[in-house]
């Protein structure tokens, strides 16, 4: 077994780091700090959707139609309109995201046993909030349809009740609140920026400043180099990741229902493969500026985009699916939710775990081999 | 003005000879909004289905049939213990399970309400609410087609139904892409001014080599345009290319002028540069900067600007916050150019924050800048 001998490069880093005191109050403070403005901006909720309606009608059963449709906390009723023509304006500046249009004969159609329309205008810019708006509305109105059948069918003697009763029941979040799902996401994304931006970064500060030349002179192996560099990255992100734990329980109610060492081992797992992956860039490259940018785009970007963190998954398409297997965030997220949310132990997620020691034995492994042929050059 | 164009080219030069720089600069963005246009879909599609049938009658298979029908439901299990769905809902294989009980088809026939399980795996809530909303929609039409039955037997004649007649606007389709990639062009704009700006001026900081400018007859003014223009005119450039992957690739109808679309993008790039020298000020090292830069501004902007979030759900101290980011103008501009095709008759009231935000954020920066350099 060679022996390590890190500590001078260990103690150089921390004092270099400790020195800049913003950039460690930036990496300790800043992801709790984070977490506390997402945690309460971060939020899918649809609820409270403004309506316009313009009953033309006028009559009780399209006032009954109306109520129905606004009782719920999804779908508010904002605007009374006189005509059909002032909902235009309303959803082109965005005041409403709903209008709806009861037109004249609208209960003497129903009274005389013809079909009636009811017209629905939905302010599709926003994909997801036209989908559920839509989704709410339609809803709405075939409850709608549906009472005035089984009234009808009452009168004939025939059984008035509805067929089928749902009695959904949600599991892990019961409240359905966003900040559940997504505190324990944005704990991969902060880490991953820490980890690989701050570690390629101060390596290829080195290069730049010509610093590296003399760590090649020195009687140091790539192992201690990189040990002496990562471990005082792992350990400021290891308090991170404790200070984020804290925020989301004290303020958020995020409560680990599974085994706490089991998520600082899948922590440190993921930790270890985003330092791996910050030696790597600052193996190819040159400059900090360009680090940044490799930086941002492999690790930031499909943490954020691929890793399942507010996109799912399931909908992307075939290919983005595939390749979202190579994006360890993706994994870490799976094991930090289901160790949060659902107190699973290591069974249903073993594989999540092999492919995070995976990954951070990959991209060590590959780094020091190209540092050691660095610095024996 | 020739001081200014000497610095042009130095930076242009510095740009050129880092050989993986320009390539990044231009293929990033690109990369980025391909990548967002596929992947940023909040769209909830093949929900996977778990589904206990305790009846096995024809009445609920046709139950059944009806969710995969709607295209957005996939039955990836037919379980034979109730308690299974819970081991299929806590492995994550299925995120929605039916619990169809016993006499269902009996129940049915006899016009006694039967009672469905729906179990969510609410740990996302978007997508359990909207699939518990698809279920819901499906049990309506459920619903109809019994009452069908039954008033047939009782008189066979129909009752008049009532029907929504709906039109979605500006993206009829719902489709995510249409809403967020234009929201990526404001986004590259702002990542690329910042950082770049910011991370030039600091590098002459880090080398030292700020001072040998400073003895040279450059004035402090000078030396900032030098700096910031270069990176402007890379802005512009990438805002092309992403208009161009947006509307070839990906079919984002742009519906508004082009010409004002790049005038206010030049208003918003007052402000991303007056970031980026303020960053560059209060920053010594690259490190400090970019760090700076990523967690005090993109972080915020992008999580408060509406690019994702919509401002409207947010709780309302933070709704106000908001109204401090000049992103958030910046994302209604673009919004509404390219989705609904308005003008600055409806988008005025943005752009003038946007005007008022960049002369004051831009204005403060090169005070600051220049004391201290004084």
């Amino acid at each position: 077994m060679i022996h390590f001998n890190i500590a001078p490069i260990f103690k150089k880093e921390f004092r270099q780091i400790s020195r800049d005191k913003r950039a460690l109050g930036i990496l300790v403070f800043l992801p709790a700090f984070m977490l506390v403005m997402v945690g309460y901006a971060l939020n899918f909720d649809v609820k409270h959707l403004a309506v316009a309606v313009a009953d033309m009608d006028r009559s009780a059963l399209s006032r009954e139609l109306v109520e129905r449709m606004t009782q719920s906390e999804y779908l508010e009723l904002q605007y009374r309109l006189a005509a059909a023509e002032d909902i235009d304006p309303l959803l082109e500046s965005g005041s409403a995201t709903i209008g709806v249009v009861v037109p004249v004969g609208f209960s003497d159609n129903l009274l005389a046993g013809k079909d009636a329309e009811v017209q629905v205008l939905i302010d599709g810019s926003n994909s997801n909030t036209g989908s559920v708006a839509q989704g709410y509305v339609s809803l709405a109105v075939r409850d709608f349809s549906n009472r005035l059948v089984m009234r009808w069918l009452e009168k004939r003697g025939a059984s008035p009740s509805v067929p089928v009763v749902l009695e959904p029941k949600l599991w892990y979040n019961p409240e359905l609140k966003s900040a559940k799902f997504l505190v324990p996401g944005l704990f991969g994304l902060i880490l991953m920026i820490v980890t690989v931006i701050s570690t390629s970064l101060s390596i290829v500060r080195e290069k730049e400043m010509g610093t590296m030349e003399q760590l090649k002179t020195s009687p140091l192996w790539s192992n201690e180099i990189i040990l002496g560099k990562t471990i005082p990255y792992l350990l400021i992100s290891i308090v991170a990741a404790t200070m984020i734990i804290i925020v989301g329980w004290w303020l958020f109610d995020v409560t680990i229902k599974g085994s706490i060492p089991l998520l600082y081992l899948a922590i440190v797992l993921f930790l270890l493969g985003g330092l791996g992956q910050g030696i790597l860039i600052s193996n190819v490259a040159h400059t900090q500026q360009v680090a940044f940018i490799m930086s941002v785009f492999s690790s930031l970007l499909p943490s954020f985009l691929l890793s399942g963190f507010v996109f799912p998954i399931d909908s992307m398409p075939g290919f983005l699916q595939v390749f979202s297997n190579v994006i360890p965030a993706k994994f870490f997220l799976v094991i930090v939710r289901s160790i949060i949310m659902k107190g699973v132990g290591v069974g249903p997620v073993w594989e999540q775990f092999a492919y995070l020691a995976m990954f951070a034995f990959a991209t060590i492994g590959i780094s020091a081999a190209r540092l050691q042929k660095e610095l024996s050059r | 003005m020739k001081a200014v164009r000497e610095l042009l080219i130095k930076e242009f030069l510095q740009i050129r000879r880092d050989k993986r720089m320009l390539p990044l600069i231009l293929l990033a963005p690109v990369i980025q909004v391909v990548l967002l246009g596929y992947a940023a879909t909040v769209d909830v599609k093949n929900i996977r289905l778990a589904v206990y049938d305790g009846d096995r009658s024809p009445a609920s298979r046709a139950y059944i049939e009806r969710y995969t029908a709607t295209g957005y439901f996939t039955v990836v299990e037919h379980v034979d213990d109730p308690r299974d769905l819970d081991a299929a809902l806590d492995g994550g294989r299925a995120t929605l399970a039916v619990h169809i009980p016993r006499h269902f088809a009996r129940d049915v026939a006899s016009g006694r309400p039967v009672r469905v399980q729906l179990l969510a795996d609410g740990s996302d809530a978007n997508t359990a609410n909207i699939s518990l909303n698809y279920a819901a929609q499906i049990t309506a039409g459920y619903a109809e087609s019994i009452f069908a039955e039954r008033l047939a037997r009782v008189g066979g004649i129909t009752v008049p139904r009532v029907s929504a007649e709906t039109r979605v606007w500006y993206n009829p389709e719902l489709r995510s892409a249409n809403y967020m990639v234009p929201g990526v062009v404001a986004l590259i704009l702002m990542i690329i001014t910042t950082t770049f700006s910011a991370a030039a001026i600091v590098r002459e900081k880090e080398a030292g080599t700020i001072e040998q400018i400073l003895v040279t007859p450059i004035k402090p003014l000078q030396f900032i345009l030098g700096k910031l223009l270069p990176f402007t005119i890379i802005g512009i450039v990438e805002v092309g290319l992403v208009l161009g992957v947006a509307v070839l690739w990906f079919d984002i109808p742009l519906r508004g002028s082009i010409a004002l679309l790049f005038g206010l993008c030049g208003l918003f790039i007052l402000t991303t540069l007056g970031l980026g020298l303020f960053v560059s000020t209060i920053s010594r090292t690259q490190q400090q900067a970019m760090m700076t830069a990523q967690f005090f501004i993109f972080f915020p902007f992008l999580f408060l600007s509406g690019f994702t979030f919509p401002i409207e759900n947010m709780p309302p101290v933070i709704q106000t916050l908001t109204y401090g980011i000049p992103l958030r103008y910046f994302i209604q501009i673009v919004r509404g150019l390219f989705l609904k095709g308005v003008g600055l008759e409806v988008l005025w009231p943005q752009a003038l924050a946007l005007l008022i935000f960049g002369a004051v954020i831009l204005g403060l920066s090169v005070m600051g800048f220049r004391k201290r350099l004084g």
